[in-house]
């Protein structure tokens, strides 16, 4: 039985606290988290197809102290896949990378993505240097991954296998300008 | 330091410095080659090797986001895989700060390297970068003063061009 997306979204995001920073990736993903209530803190997308983890990396080497994560989806994540090669060298321990893999390009007609021919995210990224990758299968790997989320310490990477649903779009801010100066203010007077 | 021709690079990672720059996300480029060099050598700068230029692109909205400064180095046939990810930088105005060392524009052997080349400056137009060309190394620090200001200050991007004269041509021959 493969985990649903919002209930994993919201089990991955309560409680997160306001040193957890989170760049959800364009499409379901971004729905998810704005349907798990809006935050200052996050850094939705709305484009930058393949990015979302680079972003995540920028933002990590910034901000050393506050948690990063980011969470996207498979298709997102195989656009930008050579970000974790680079990600897999720096290794900020103050990042993880979650996809929410349902295998199909949910936004463009529920196509078939990579992963659900074979390839397999978590072996790239273990293939790529990354210390902590989790399989995210059920109910008590997703809390596992909740509560390493809580005390992030060490790079992690972690494939949260989902339905291919679609519940109904929560659609967040799409101004960037607004969610770029919303986020700085958030976590600091100068950022 | 000495202020010599060949001393740019170096006078261009002073001006990194004092600009407050603490990430550079690069592709290697030979033309780049000192300014990696002293990035890598020095504790306050994050040096981050990237696997193509579109994700420096990425990795800058990042740091800013986090109130960082970065900036990206890359060749000009470096800009092409960036275009899509610039529209990170337009759509939430981010600031970032590219530095592009040509190819294909001057004594260029490779002629694979004209297509790209040759349409650096209008495509990184089209993408509403400021865009200031470097000919002579006594233009490198004033100019990457006024392109750190620019983006940083306005939060636009800024390319600065490195022409294939300034770093002279790659020797094919050894």
């Amino acid at each position: 039985m493969k985990l649903e997306r919002r209930a994993a979204m919201a089990t991955l995001l309560a409680d997160r606290g306001d040193d957890l920073l989170v760049v959800p990736g364009l499409g379901s993903t971004a729905w998810d988290a704005a349907a798990a209530g809006d935050n200052d803190r996050n850094f939705y997308l709305w484009g930058a197809m393949g990015g979302a983890a680079m972003i995540g990396l920028g933002l990590a080497l910034a901000q050393p102290k506050k948690r990063v994560a980011v969470i996207t989806g498979d298709g997102e994540m195989l656009m930008g896949m050579g970000a974790l090669a680079t990600i897999g060298i720096q290794k900020p321990r103050n990042l993880a990378v979650v996809v929410f893999d349902n295998g199909v390009y949910g936004e463009t007609g529920m196509q078939p993505s990579h992963t659900q021919s074979g390839v397999d995210l978590i072996s790239v990224a273990r293939a790529c240097g990354i210390g902590i990758c989790l399989d995210v299968r059920d109910e008590a790997a997703l809390a596992d991954l909740a509560g390493r989320l809580k005390r992030l310490d060490e790079m992690l990477f972690a494939r949260v296998l989902i339905a291919a649903d679609e519940p109904p779009r929560v659609l967040p801010e799409r101004d960037g300008v607004a969610l770029k100066n919303r986020f700085r203010a958030a976590i600091g007077p100068n950022p | 330091m000495s202020a010599g021709p060949g001393n740019w690079p170096d006078q261009l990672f002073e001006t990194l410095k004092r600009g407050g720059i603490r990430q550079i996300g690069y592709v290697p480029d030979a033309g780049h080659s000192r300014l990696i060099e002293r990035c890598r050598a020095d504790r306050e700068i994050r040096d981050v090797v990237l696997t193509t230029e579109e994700e420096g692109v990425a990795l800058a909205a990042g740091a800013w986001l986090g109130g960082e400064r970065a900036a990206l180095l890359m060749q000009s046939s470096g800009v092409g895989n960036c275009i899509n990810m610039l529209s990170l930088s337009r759509s939430c105005r981010f600031p970032l700060l590219m530095f592009i060392t040509m190819r294909g524009e001057w004594e260029e052997f490779n002629p694979w390297q004209v297509p790209m080349g040759s349409i650096v400056e209008p495509v990184l137009e089209l993408c509403e970068a400021a865009v200031y060309r470097v000919q002579a190394p006594d233009e490198v620090t004033g100019t990457a003063e006024r392109a750190l200001q620019h983006a940083f200050g306005d939060e636009r991007i800024a390319a600065v061009i490195l022409s294939q004269q300034l770093i002279g041509r790659k020797v094919w021959t050894k």
